[in-house]
């Protein structure tokens, strides 16, 4: 009897899992550069035994937390210290949001209003007393500038320009391609139809869109964020059971948000579609990895590029699969940057109370690409491209665009009908 | 602190658990002069082994209607002269499908007639304000249950103690009792630091030495029939009950769990044992089993919640006099009057009782050496509040406090204040998982008696928590260096403190408690050899 039950008393708490070995503080990069930061084991699975006892044990100190999960990737013991954390701020903070966390965390909704009036949006954005009162009253810090919102949406371009070819070819995926293409930059979201056209894949947008909702998460928006993760997710299994297209992306945030943080965070159930959302550059991999689709490439290609790890795809362990897609390319030599946060986290960077921290966090990131000098820098995450273009000024890609170029679309096409 | 020992004190008190601290403290509000004497460290004995529950009296209402009228009273005083060590939590007494519902009533009733509100509430409500429960409960009764923390409260009585005059002595062990002309007039104490031996008169000798009373009344040629009862207990690693949870039935096994700081606890066994087994309780592994089994019964969350450590403690149950044999055994209070009983005049001894009645047997105890001392004054521990819940903690509504100042005023109380924070060095912490800062453990060495890294540890929870000492222990010991204790000495401190926490995590060392210790033992032993370094020097 004695063996049994002890057998099964084995802690499910994942809190309890910690060792306390402490490594995850050594690898936070707040931990790092803030002082007044407890650190992820003390802020996750330690204070949790206190906030456990009394909600007043919560230290709004926690919101220094930029959700990178660094944390978690160190963690030997597998607890997850950045949800652990995160979810207490669900929970206990006192910390309403304020206008500007509401604008920009409400993605969607500011995003379709700026498109209408694009030019005057981006222009008024820069002006400085535009952003002088955006970091006065509206705690946006000024020296950020807002990425330029695009005159016409991704989804609009697709409509009028690619729906009606995609039915024509044998295999088909979905595309979710997020805010940031759909409102700021939707060329990676051309670049991403171009590859998988040109490898025979006919690409559909999804019966129902919404932001992912990692700000709004991030911005004690949590109610919000769950109700348009249930409407991605509804969408994302149609998409994966009924209609057989595994949904790509080009966002490594929007995608761990999705796989991970809906189920951990949200109490979203994703368990049965969760595998049938990808990456794009993973998903482009394994099928060349299988045979299944070849790539050809121009022969006048010719770049040098610095790979810039993503916190969120450091966390996912895909790194691999968009660098080896990029060193596919003949005239490609890929050099990759020490895998450090870049600081902006999302929203987190844009809020002046957390600039200078944002920045310093970055900062050894920003002097090995200046000492590197390459001819672009590539990332999967828009939100690291703002930070390092602000910041070094050189220019950042997202590997599909870089492989858009690179690609020699008629060879492409008739490698693989 | 000023300890004259050469002088006659009017009164002895033996042990240094919460009924000595207790007692020390009245005999000192009523002007006499007092030495309070412990064999080792305060609370080392069952007040540091328990539940940590302030009885509402409800578990003893049906059986043993005076113990339940005694807790309810205690249980009022002790939240108001006590706040700091007591946590409001109220609790609950459930019935399962496999219980007899019908109990209920018989329950509630002799609640009632012991002066205890005892409100039946639906399963449903229960789940609502105590998430945790077995949900598959069928009645539940709302009492007013609350958690007490033993330690703090021993603490409060002896710093009372000391500011009304007391001098304590803790590591000094009663070898002898002194006696002159038919009556004791003292004790014999060795230090059990170096060995010395010494003696201390007083006109009255107070045994309030737990179970050990036992031994200082044969010293004093008399006999106290003393019958240890080992209860056993298990500490979880965090709360999963913010409620006391008990079993509506006839006191058994493991019925009660009690959320007490960051941890919960559930007990206990009860088994008579040797009185030779009482300096060193072993845990069965058949214990810990009766334990998780039946307390999964009370909150099924347990099942899977990791399990710091396994500790016992033994309860002194006192024979009737009237019945040397033991097989009537009270588990009320025993105040003995040595002079009529025995023909010994002073001395006294109080025991039995439960640790929350201790203010009563306090009480008790000091009437009587008053009236053998011709002192008239009344007692007033019943309303004067114990040092950290009197005044004010000078904390400012609406102003930031770090996790620390707040989880030591949850220990310290008001005394909160005269922790040192102004510095950075002092509000790094020593221990993480307790929220425990350099400030107040040097505030604890400074006035709290700590000698070693245990007594720090019962002082400010410094080793309780999930880490078990394995980050905190090496920080604590460097402080007590910078304070002044010799680094040879700290290190073998370090070294058996480690043993301590080990001993209990020894029982219950499977999943993630093994796997800390292992880390504990390779971080301490194969990197820091703070084992070999102990035995070198």
């Amino acid at each position: 009897m004695a063996e049994r039950i002890q057998l099964k008393n084995i802690s499910g708490n994942n809190l309890e899992q910690c060792l306390k070995c402490s490594i995850c503080t050594a690898y936070c990069p707040v931990s790092a550069v803030e002082p007044n930061y407890p650190g992820p084991k003390h802020s996750g699975p330690d204070q949790e035994r206190y906030r456990l006892k009394d909600e007043k044990f919560f230290d709004e100190a926690l919101k220094m937390c930029l959700n990178c999960k660094r944390c978690e990737v160190a963690c030997p013991s597998g607890v997850r210290i950045a949800d652990i954390i995160q979810a207490s701020r669900i929970t206990y903070s006192k910390h309403r949001p304020i206008l500007r966390d509401m604008m920009l965390a409400n993605t969607d909704f500011v995003g379709t209003m700026a498109n209408m009036v694009a030019p005057i949006v981006n222009t008024t954005l820069g002006l400085s007393p535009v952003k002088a009162v955006l970091h006065g009253v509206m705690g946006v810090d000024k020296h950020r500038t807002f990425p330029a919102y695009s005159s016409q949406k991704f989804e609009t371009w697709y409509k009028r320009n690619a729906a009606a070819s995609q039915d024509s070819y044998k295999k088909h995926v979905s595309y979710f391609h997020g805010c940031y293409v759909n409102y700021n930059y939707p060329q990676l979201g051309k670049d991403l139809v171009k590859i998988m056209n040109a490898v025979g894949y006919g690409v559909h947008l999804l019966e129902k869109e919404k932001c992912c909702g990692v700000a709004l998460i991030a911005n004690g928006l949590s109610g919000q964020a769950r109700k348009q993760g249930q409407v991605n997710v509804s969408s994302i299994r149609k998409s994966v059971k009924e209609d057989h297209r595994t949904v790509l992306t080009t966002s490594s945030t929007c995608t761990f948000t999705m796989r991970d943080e809906y189920e951990h965070l949200l109490d979203i159930d994703v368990a049965d579609v969760r595998e049938g959302l990808t990456l794009a550059t993973r998903f482009l991999y394994r099928l060349i990895e299988q045979g299944e689709i070849k790539l050809a490439f121009r022969k006048d290609f010719k770049m040098r590029a610095a790979y810039h790890s993503a916190c969120h795809m450091e966390k996912m362990g895909w790194i691999v699969y968009s660098t080896e897609l990029l060193k596919m390319i003949p005239g490609m030599e890929l050099i990759m940057l020490d895998s450090q946060c870049c600081g902006i986290a999302g929203t987190y960077g844009f809020k002046k109370e957390n600039y200078e921290r944002s920045q310093q966090i970055g900062s050894g990131l920003f002097r090995q690409i200046k000492e590197l000098n390459p001819d672009c820098v590539t990332t999967d995450c828009e939100t690291c491209k703002w930070q390092i273009e602000m910041s070094t000024g050189y220019e950042v890609k997202n590997p599909i665009s870089i492989l858009a170029d690179a690609l020699d679309v008629e060879a492409t096409m008739k490698l693989n009908s | 602190m000023d300890r004259n020992i050469s002088k006659c004190y009017d009164v002895i008190v033996v042990g240094g658990g919460i009924t000595g601290a207790g007692t020390a403290r009245d005999c000192a509000m009523r002007g006499l002069s007092v030495l309070l004497v412990e064999k080792f460290d305060f609370t080392n004995g069952a007040t540091g082994r328990n539940h940590g529950l302030l009885h509402s009296g409800a578990r003893y209402a049906v059986t043993d209607s005076e113990s339940a009228s005694e807790c309810i009273r205690e249980n009022m005083i002790l939240r108001k002269i006590a706040r700091h060590c007591v946590e409001e939590t109220d609790g609950l007494f459930i019935t399962l499908p496999e219980d007899d519902i019908s109990f209920q009533g018989t329950f509630v009733e002799a609640c009632r007639r012991a002066g205890i509100r005892a409100d039946i509430i639906s399963p449903e409500e229960a789940r609502r304000i105590e998430p945790s429960v077995n949900p598959s409960l069928i009645g539940a009764v709302r009492v007013p249950d609350a958690s007490v923390d033993p330690f703090h409260l021993t603490t409060a009585n002896i710093l009372d103690a000391r500011a009304h005059g007391a001098d304590v002595l803790s590591y000094h062990e009663v070898v002898g009792i002194l006696q002159e002309n038919g009556r004791v007039g003292g004790v014999r104490v060795r230090n059990n630091h170096n060995g010395e031996e010494s003696e201390m008169r007083a006109r009255l000798v107070i045994n309030a030495a737990g179970i050990w009373g036992h031994s200082i009344a044969r010293m004093a040629g008399v006999t106290v029939n003393m019958f240890p009862a080992k209860g056993t207990l298990l500490v979880f690693g965090h709360r999963v009950n913010n409620m006391v949870i008990n079993r509506c039935r006839k006191p058994a096994n493991a019925d009660i769990l009690v959320p007490d700081d960051a941890v919960c606890v559930i007990g206990t066994t009860s088994d008579r044992v040797g009185y030779d087994t009482v300096d060193n309780l072993e845990i069965t592994p058949g214990e810990v089993d009766i334990l998780i089994k039946e307390g999964e019964k009370l909150a099924p969350a347990l099942a899977s919640t990791r399990i710091l450590r396994a500790y016992a403690g033994v309860r002194p149950l006192v024979a009737a006099d009237n019945d040397p044999s033991g097989r009537s055994i009270s588990r009320g209070i025993v105040c003995l009057d040595h002079e009529s009983r025995d023909g010994l005049a002073g001395l006294i001894t109080i025991t039995g009782g439960k640790m929350m009645t201790y203010r009563l047997m306090a009480e008790m105890a000091t009437d009587l050496a008053c009236k053998k001392l011709g002192v008239s004054k009344p007692c007033r521990t019943a309303t004067a509040p114990l040092p950290g819940t009197g005044g004010t903690d000078g904390d400012r509504p609406g102003k930031f406090y770090s996790t620390a100042h707040n989880a030591a005023r949850g220990r310290q109380g008001n005394r909160v204040r005269e922790i040192e924070e102004q510095r950075a060095e002092d509000r790094a912490l020593v221990c993480e998982c307790e929220e425990v800062s350099v400030g107040e453990v040097k505030y604890a060495i400074s006035q709290l008696h700590v000698h070693d890294l245990v007594n720090l540890r019962r002082r400010t929870r410094v080793g309780m928590g999930t880490c078990q000492g394995e980050l905190c222990a090496c920080r604590a010991a460097g402080v007590m260096c910078e304070t002044g204790k010799e680094a040879r000495e700290a290190l073998a401190d370090l070294g058996s403190f480690l043993n301590e926490r080990w001993k209990g995590m020894r029982p219950v060392a499977w999943g993630s408690t093994l796997d800390e210790s292992q880390l504990t033992a390779t971080i301490y032993g194969g990197l820091c050899g703070v084992d070999r370094l102990a035995v070198d020097d």
